[in-house]
């Protein structure tokens, strides 16, 4: 690395643009939106439409009972959907994720529940497993230069023919490990959800007010404090409200009792921010957009092209082993559809939904979770108001649809703004 | 003149299977000067750049800088030797800001973490000394900027590591009168502050104003690399679309054509009469 010869004529006086304030700030916004940029807002808005509309049709659907049960019946795909992101940002696919995360989950079960090996063991055979697949799916694509669509549609087959090998046919495998099952089944106790929560509205908080405070120190355009604190206020509403709610009795039983926070929950928002963090604040992350953005650019800016695109289907395999975990924690068991059937769409429809492009470039991993939750209240509505799993699936695909023509509006409008 | 030349090159040749691009290209390049690099579409021009700057690998030849031969196998190992490249197609990424484009490939980091206000005090600061006023925002996404800001953009990025070599492939093909003579200012000040600079132009008239040598290229070959004081604007035509003016250029094809050679020192005849 090199100094910078900053300067190499004689500096004239830039007038420094005017301050942003809180007007400017949601000017500049709108002028986003209007410009085709919409980042999450098509999924936020999805979201509350659905709910309003669920909760209209069927007054359970607003019941603490089913906002717990949103979370785990979403998770797997909002785990899968955060790691086709990654292959997304390229303009690259990979359908074989859920069907990978099925070979994974086969693979945990064999162990743990055929071969008796502890839970940690087996859950580390199924991510290394998740990696290897990842790693010569990665490897055909960028080395050979097979198609990713064709690569992970041959693995899509294959990967169900291995589920079936793993699990004998058409048995059933079950998952009888505590740890395991605890994973999507349990709660964490109240005074723990609300613990974790506090902690991690505080790291927020602190992270968002200390970049502030420090490029203000360095004079650089900042956004106004307001912004920024209206954002700390927002996330600190959100989520303390869904964690008031997971934590109140939801038990119709006065036998037992139901409350707290699923465990997925922190599964999941860790592996967000994890992911997060890789994505804006590391060079790798950096030039996985500049990859996906002008290949031939990053190439020239010595990125290393390649590898970049193997690891973002080391990371998505990886990404569905996790989802393959969560699933047969979930069914407490491991069959043949495992993976398979809606996953994968559904976890495409998921990251696109929330805002990621299919034609690379643009994408975050807050859409998969956002685009996983409007999926989740699909497929939880539909399932309440009684209708038949083939009327869901024609709901799903036509929001699918519209997410993706969202998708292709915007970049068209885009093109004519010249925002992008 | 500089007694060494910045980047010599010697010999290069470059096939793209069966098609021969390069046919035994020298140039040299001095510090302070700005070398232009002239010929017609599909001369070869924009193939020897990226031979140059080690995106193709050449088929044969040498590259010596600062008077030491030099391997150059990818764009990081040009960027180290202090070679900077603003491509005719200009390699930026428009779904990433200025500052990100500018540091792309080489961000500065503390730690783990990109370390984003100092590369956006460093963009700041390189782009002000460019003297360039027309940007809202450095965090603004390329693909908003105009074609002669994308332009300005590249060449900051080309500016901003302690380069000593400055490549610039057509940088005002797509600009208007205005900013192509800022460009072209912004190009001769690059030189004057001692930097070696290739310009590669179709626009005789841009090169004749800043260029201090001028190398002429003909079906990949190199025709004639002489003092723009010491040549006119129509001999300079005649080279660059037949290959030879008078005694300057190939030699004819019957072998006559050595003629009066130039008395440049770094004049560069070429591979004459490979088809004798
Ligand atoms: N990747 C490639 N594969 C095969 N042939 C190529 C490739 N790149 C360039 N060529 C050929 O090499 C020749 C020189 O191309 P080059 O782009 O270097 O020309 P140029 O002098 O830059 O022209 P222009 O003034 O139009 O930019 C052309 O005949 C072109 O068709
Ligand atoms: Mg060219």
């Amino acid at each position: 690395m090199s100094a910078p010869t900053t300067a190499p004529v004689q500096p004239v006086e830039v007038p420094p643009p005017p301050a942003p304030t809180v007007g400017s700030h949601l000017r500049d916004y709108l002028a986003r939106v209007g410009g085709g940029d919409m980042g999450a807002l098509p999924a936020v808005l999805g979201l509350i439409v659905l709910c309003a509309v669920f909760a209209i049709l069927r007054p359970n659907f607003m019941t603490e009972g089913n906002f717990a049960n949103l979370f785990t019946q979403g998770a797997a795909v909002m785990l899968i959907a955060m790691g086709l992101v990654f292959v997304l940002l390229l303009g690259e696919i990979d359908l074989s994720a859920g069907f990978a995360s099925g070979v994974c989950a086969a693979v945990l079960a064999q162990l743990v529940t055929l071969k008796g090996y502890p839970w940690y063991v087996a859950v580390a055979a199924a991510l290394v497993t998740g990696v290897v697949i990842g790693l010569v799916i990665g490897f055909l694509v960028a080395k050979i230069g097979i198609p990713s669509f064709v690569v992970t549609l041959a693995a899509f087959l294959a990967f169900q023919g291995i589920v079936l090998l793993l699990i004998k046919g058409g048995t059933n495998v079950s998952v009888r490990d505590d740890v395991l099952v605890a994973i999507s089944n349990r709660n964490m106790p109240p005074w723990l959800g609300s613990t974790l929560m506090l902690l991690g509205v505080a790291g927020y908080a602190a992270v968002q007010l200390l970049r502030h405070r420090n490029r203000t120190a360095l004079g650089l355009i900042t956004e106004p404090l307001a912004v920024v604190l209206i954002r700390i206020v927002s996330l600190t509403l959100i989520a303390g409200t869904a964690v008031s709610i997971l934590n109140l009795e939801r038990s119709r039983n006065q036998l037992v009792s139901l409350k707290g926070v699923p465990i997925v929950v922190p599964i999941i928002v860790i592996l967000l921010i994890i992911w997060t963090f890789v994505l804006q604040r590391t060079a790798y992350g950096r030039h996985v957009y500049a990859v996906g953005g002008n290949r031939e650019a990053a190439r020239r800016a010595g990125i290393n092209v390649d590898r970049i695109r193997i690891s973002v289907f080391v990371i998505c395999s990886f990404m569905a082993a996790i989802g393959g975990i969560v699933a047969a924690s979930r069914a407490s068991s491991v069959d043949a559809n495992t993976g398979g059937s809606k996953v994968l769409l559904y976890a495409v429809g998921a990251a696109v939904i929330g805002g990621t492009s299919l034609f690379g470039g643009k994408g975050r991993i807050v859409d998969a979770v956002l685009g996983g939750a409007v999926i989740a209240v699909i497929d939880n509505g539909m399932g309440l108001l009684g209708r038949s799993s083939g009327f869901t699936f024609v709901v799903t695909g036509l929001v699918l649809l519209l997410a993706a023509s969202v998708d292709a509006l915007s970049r068209r409008r885009a093109a004519a703004t010249g925002n992008r | 003149m500089s007694a060494t030349p910045l980047l010599e090159l010697r010999g290069i040749d470059k096939s793209f299977g069966p098609v021969q691009v390069l046919r035994n290209v020298d140039l040299t390049v001095n510090p302070g000067e700005v070398t232009a690099l002239v010929g017609d579409n599909g001369a070869g021009k924009s193939t020897l750049v990226k031979c140059i700057s080690g995106i193709y690998s050449s088929d044969g030849g040498e590259v010596l800088f600062d008077g030491r031969p030099v391997h150059i196998g990818g764009p990081r190992d040009a960027a180290a030797l202090g070679i900077e490249v603003v491509y005719q197609d200009l390699a930026l990424c428009d779904n990433l800001d200025i500052v990100q484009n500018m540091f792309l490939g080489r961000e500065k980091r503390s730690g783990l973490v990109l370390d984003e206000p100092t590369m956006e005090q460093m963009a700041a600061e390189t782009l002000a000394g460019l003297s360039v006023r027309t940007v809202k925002s450095l965090r603004q996404h390329v693909s908003s900027l105009s074609g002669g800001q994308r332009q300005t953009v590249a060449i900051a990025k080309a500016v901003l590591w302690n380069s000593r070599v400055v490549i610039l492939d057509e940088p005002t093909a797509a600009l208007g009168v205005a900013q192509t003579a800022q460009v072209l200012e912004l190009v001769r000040r690059l030189a004057d502050n001692g930097l070696a600079v290739v310009l590669i132009s179709h626009n005789m008239n841009d090169v004749f104003a800043v260029s201090d040598q001028i190398a002429m290229l003909y079906l990949g070959q190199m025709v004639a690399q002489l003092k723009t004081s010491d040549v006119t604007h129509a001999q300079v035509v005649e080279l660059i679309t037949a290959g030879r003016s008078g005694g300057l250029g190939l030699a004819g094809d019957n072998g006559n054509g050595n003629g009066k050679r130039d008395t440049q020192t770094t004049e560069t005849t070429t591979s004459a009469g490979a088809d004798a």
